[in-house]
């Protein structure tokens, strides 16, 4: 697997690491619900999947990666503090 | 027999080799097959399983039968393919599988077994009784198994790893590979050509043709050296493209050195004996080729008999008949061509036995047509075969038969990522699945175009769609002329008849255990070759898996597009673990991390440990210290009552600046950091998003937005990628920047009541209770160098670090053993760190294994009510606040001196000693010489309501079980008036 560093170029995926899902953060006083919700019950989906992946052996970027869990084929990659994931802000 | 003048062979270049122990003589050019072939030797090797005689089948690295063993000692090479194995001055050759010899093998009585040893036959017999499978039944078969052998020694040859990048890979440099690289390159793309064979050319090394109107060696050494000229062509021989991964990934095995003598490679010129490659490929020309197929009949594995190309490729390129009466049985015109090329170098073709009535007359030699070779005869080496017609049977003397039932494109790489190849009728193959992988175009006979024209055509076809999946637009070339005979084939898999047909003669299957298969419910192809070992092999059955699965589907009734193929995966051809392997045996390219007091520390007796990738001192023997703990017991009582220096500079340190600074460490640490004053450290907690404990350390506040964290040894690059996901993903508008120092600063733990007195004297400032009170922090220079102090303490006793960039970290140390000694103090090592922190209840990754949350560790105070953090949410579930948990305790033996054990399991002293009475276990146990006595920290359910209860600690790995104490963790002053004195 070859993922497209938007700071770096092409490289293998050996370079990076996986976290999962890309997905925004509740605010972090949302209680117990909203993050097990965030953390445990997660879609598993046969096709396009939107994911983190930090290039952790190269310049240290987290990534939101766009890939087909079936083919593996990587449809877009964009840095991932311009992916709007932020955390919400706290209700207190 | 040679034919002098004939083939790409250097015949006055001579080249003395030994096969089995015998001497003989080759030319240069030669494989070990050709040029066992040109000396009359056909009987090269024993089977797997029945311990027949087999020869040499084939010309390439599909061959089943030619394994030899090469080299010696612990650098002898098994399951080399003599068809693959280029002959160099003093190659000494063995056959395997066969005792005492190839000619009498011992093991040959399977063969007068085989009626018991059919398909299934180690399913059936082995089954029962079931003890008798391990001490019998396994072993005794574990050494029939398995063909060739490793010495057994470690091989200290060299193999490497290594990396390419290009536009274009184009796998196979026949008609169709050249033609794609000469497109590609004289376009300008990057192109890198990859042959398996020593020498370029693919199968138009084999044949008699024109091509461009020259003979078509000529036009290949051309073509070759057009391509050689350009710099942007890579030309790799001998290396076979081995696997197809996502994103034009492709591994391949290149034999560097196999082909030259030991002596020249390895010690001179250094070179490896294999690279595996690892090619990034943008787009990619499968020209793989194709592998032609034996026919199944009675006895159709006998030295001697042949794929009828290979015996034309024998001919063609070494210049090498391999009988002097030869036969050809064929279901194809292709196969004529063998006899055309024999007959026209003056051997004797006895007749082609073509199995289709309509075959044509096609040269100086009797065609027997509607006919079928059913059996044959000869003990080491083919004597006669019979020929069944409307005639009826006859026998024919021949020493040679060259056998076709057609050609199987390479479509294995195609495969690779999950497509299945699909039925062709008309030409009777398995054809690549258009678009199987992205970016990879397949052409010529792989892509079942089998005139030399035609390959040529779709090979530059092929280059010119590739480049323009990549953007790259590529004018045609014009094409040379060249033969387009039509490929005419009628299938044919099997000879109908009695006795043993084979199909898989590397693992000995015939049409046979095939039908039996079939007969015992095992239909699906995939059954069907595990059952009977069809194709398993370390040829992976590239000869008999269609046939096989054709004989299948007969006897299933299922047409062959219905039966399917088995799954094709990597690598293509066997590949060597040293090879895959390559820099990781022994020390490899791991790293090595050594601390700046690494030196100074071995002068001082210490014995290194292993910690991540750091060495680090375990203890510090004396002279008249025997054992470990005599060591750290002196080193845990001059901590406490002296002083100690030990190296703590492998605790990642971040520094971490910024406006914002003090919001991320509130966001990160379960307490709070925004509070801290200028000049002061705190003991932080950082959580997991689920809740559990991540790490623990301290942070130091130097500066208005100036902090430097610290992280467990363990965890630092967890940590550093934690805080990147918080400030990239999280919080991306923090105005905070961090870099690990871990590297740059030399960090130095000075413990114990004369602590101050060694730092006061050391560095320039005063050192005293109102200027570095407990959980200070500040600059100082040391001998003129600016470093930190920081005053914390990991052993309960008044200590600090001090910080020096790490260029100075060498001189630091011995100065500080310097001023030690005198008072009584020295250093002291990872073993009695651990014993001092156990002392007072201060975790490490033992207790933080993952499992564990704030509440377990009696850490809730640390979980701050007045702001939430990452994690915290979800560390507030009930269940992690339930009482019962397994919550931190200390333990100590009751009674006289007993043992414990980390990892042992604690029970209540009345219940089973069973899983479901399991109430926690150990993490961390020392001596403690201050208290003289065994000590642990243990994970005990519901553990602070059981203070001073009796558990039972069983380890049945140790074989320990004893009775210990619930106490509190803080071992040793529990008020902590010594490390704020």
């Amino acid at each position: 697997m070859r993922i497209t560093c938007p700071l770096c170029g092409a490289r293998d995926h050996r370079e990076f690491t996986y976290k999962g899902a890309a997905l925004p953060v509740p605010a972090l006083d949302s209680g117990v619900a909203e993050w097990d919700a965030h953390v445990h019950l997660r879609e598993n989906p046969a096709g396009p999947h939107e994911e983190l992946w930090q290039h952790a052996m190269g310049c240290g970027a987290w990534l939101k990666v766009r890939r087909n869990t079936v083919s593996h084929e990587i449809l877009a990659v964009e840095l991932a503090q311009d992916a709007g994931l932020v955390i919400k802000e706290d209700r207190s | 027999m040679r034919i002098a003048g004939k083939g790409l062979v250097s015949h006055n270049r001579t080249v003395n080799f030994s096969f089995n122990g015998k001497d003989y003589m080759g030319l240069e050019g030669d494989t070990l097959a050709s040029a066992l072939l040109a000396n009359d030797v056909h009987l090269v090797g024993r089977s797997f399983k029945y311990h027949r005689p087999r020869g040499i089948l084939t010309a390439g690295s599909e061959e089943p039968n030619a394994l030899v063993s090469t080299g010696k000692g612990a650098a002898r090479d098994p399951n080399i393919r003599a068809t693959q194995q280029e002959l160099f001055e003093g190659l000494a050759a063995q056959s395997q599988n066969c005792w005492p010899s190839v000619e009498r093998d011992v093991m040959a009585v399977n063969d007068l077994a085989a009626p018991f040893l059919g398909a299934g036959f180690y399913y059936k017999t082995f089954m029962w009784p079931a003890p008798l499978w391990e001490k019998l039944y396994e072993p005794i078969i574990r050494r029939a198994a398995g063909l060739g052998a490793l010495s057994g020694a470690a091989n200290k040859d060299p193999y490497e790893k290594a990396f390419a990048f290009c536009d274009l890979l184009v796998i196979g440099s026949g008609p169709a590979g050249l033609m794609a690289a000469l497109t590609a390159g004289r376009a300008g793309a990057d192109v890198i050509l990859a042959e398996d064979d020593s020498r370029m050319g693919g199968r138009l090394l084999a044949e008699v043709e024109e091509v461009d109107g020259k003979p078509v060696h000529v036009w290949v050494a051309e073509a070759l050296a057009e391509l050689e000229a350009m710099d942007n062509v890579r030309l790799m021989p001998r290396t076979a493209v081995t696997g197809v991964y996502d994103h034009g990934t492709y591994s391949a095995l290149e034999r560097v050195s196999h082909h030259l003598p030991p002596s020249q490679s390895l010690k001179t010129a250094h070179r490896p004996r294999e690279c595996f490659w690892r090619i990034a490929a943008k787009a990619s020309v499968l020209a793989a080729g194709a592998i032609e197929r034996p026919i199944a009949f009675r006895n159709n594995d006998r030295p001697g008999i042949m794929m009828a190309g290979a015996v034309r490729a024998y001919l063609n390129r070494w210049g090498v008949a391999p009988g002097e009466r030869i036969t050809v049985f064929a279901n194809n015109d292709d196969a004529h061509r063998t006899a055309r090329d024999l007959v026209a170098e003056g051997v004797h073709v006895t007749a082609v036995i073509d199995s289709r009535h309509d075959a044509p007359d096609s040269g100086e030699f009797p065609v027997i047509k509607g006919a079928m070779i059913c059996d044959s005869a000869g003990r080491h080496r083919l004597e006669s075969v019979t020929i069944r017609s409307v005639n009826g049977e006859e026998k024919l003397q021949t020493d040679c038969l060259a056998v076709s039932g057609g050609w199987n494109p390479s479509v294995h790489l195609t495969c690779h990522m999950g497509a299945r190849p699909e039925w062709n009728r008309e030409l009777a193959a398995f054809l690549p699945k258009p678009d199987a992988v992205p970016g990879m175009v397949v052409a010529g006979a792989a892509n079942g175009v089998f005139s030399t024209y035609g390959a040529l055509q779709d090979g530059a076809q092929a280059a010119i769609t590739a480049l323009a999946g990549i953007g790259t637009s590529v004018d045609a070339v014009p094409l040379p002329e060249a033969s387009d005979a039509p490929y005419r084939i009628s299938p044919l898999w099997a000879v109908p008849g009695k006795g043993r047909a084979w199909l898989d003669f590397q693992n000995d299957v015939t049409v046979k255990d095939v039908a039996q298969a079939a007969r015992e419910n095992f239909r699906s192809v995939e059954h069907m070759k595990r059952y009977t070992t069809q194709g398993m092999a370390t040829d992976q059955g590239k000869n008999s898996n269609v046939a096989a699965l054709a004989v299948l589907a007969d006897a299933t009734g299922r047409s062959i597009a219905e039966t399917g193929v088995t799954t094709f995966r990597p690598p293509f051809v066997p590949t060597s673990i040293a090879a895959m392997g390559a820099g990781a045996e022994d020390q490899g390219f791991m790293p090595q991390r050594y601390l700046t007091s690494h030196k100074a520390s071995l002068q001082r007796g210490a014995a290194n440990i292993e910690v991540g990738l750091w060495y680090r001192a375990s203890y510090f023997a004396k002279d008249g210290e025997s054992t470990w703990r005599q060591s750290c017991d002196r080193e845990v009582t001059m901590v406490r009552n002296a002083v100690g220096v030990c190296d703590v500079s492998t605790l990642g340190k971040i520094d971490i600046q910024g406006p914002d600074a003090a919001k991320l460490l509130d966001l990160v640490y379960t307490n709070l950091f925004s509070t801290l004053k200028l000049g002061r450290v705190r003991y932080g907690l950082m959580l997991r998003e689920d809740g559990f404990v991540m790490d623990d350390g301290t942070t130091a506040r130097l500066g208005e937005n100036h902090y430097v964290m610290t992280t467990t040894t363990a965890a630092a690059g967890q940590v550093m990628a934690h805080l990147e996901y918080l400030t990239q993903v999280v919080r991306p508008d923090f105005d905070v920047r961090f870099t690990s120092v871990t590297d740059q600063w030399a960090q130095f733990s000075v413990a114990g009541p004369k602590a101050r007195d060694l730092i006061d004297a050391l560095v320039d400032e005063d050192v005293n209770s109102e200027t570095f009170p407990f959980m200070a922090c500040g600059a100082i220079t040391v001998s003129g160098v600016a470093g930190r102090l920081f005053r914390i303490s990991f052993s309960g006793e008044h200590a600090y670090e001090i910080a020096v960039p790490a260029r100075y970290g060498e001189a630091l140390y011995r100065l500080l053993l310097e001023r030690a000694d005198p008072l009584g103090g020295g250093p002291y090592g990872m073993e009695a760190l651990n014993v001092l922190r156990i002392e007072k209840g201060f975790i490490t990754h033992s207790e933080i294994n993952g499992t564990v949350t704030a509440f377990d560790l009696g850490m809730q105070g640390l979980v701050s009510k007045k702001k939430s953090c990452w994690g915290k949410a979800l560390s507030e579930r009930d269940g992690l606040m339930d009482d019962d948990r397994m919550r931190l305790v200390g333990l100590k033996p009751v009674g006289a001196m007993q043992a414990l054990s980390a990892g042992a399991h604690l029970f209540d002293p009345d219940a089973t000693v069973e899983r479901v009475n399991d109430l926690g276990y150990v993490t961390s146990v020392g001596f403690s010489p201050t208290l003289g006595h065994m000590i642990g920290l243990a994970m005990l359910s519901g553990g602070p309501d059981r203070m001073g209860d009796t558990i039972r600690l069983v380890d049945h790995t140790r074989g320990i079980d004893t009775l210990c104490e619930v106490v509190n963790p803080v071992f040793f002053d529990p008020e902590g008036g010594r490390v704020r004195g």
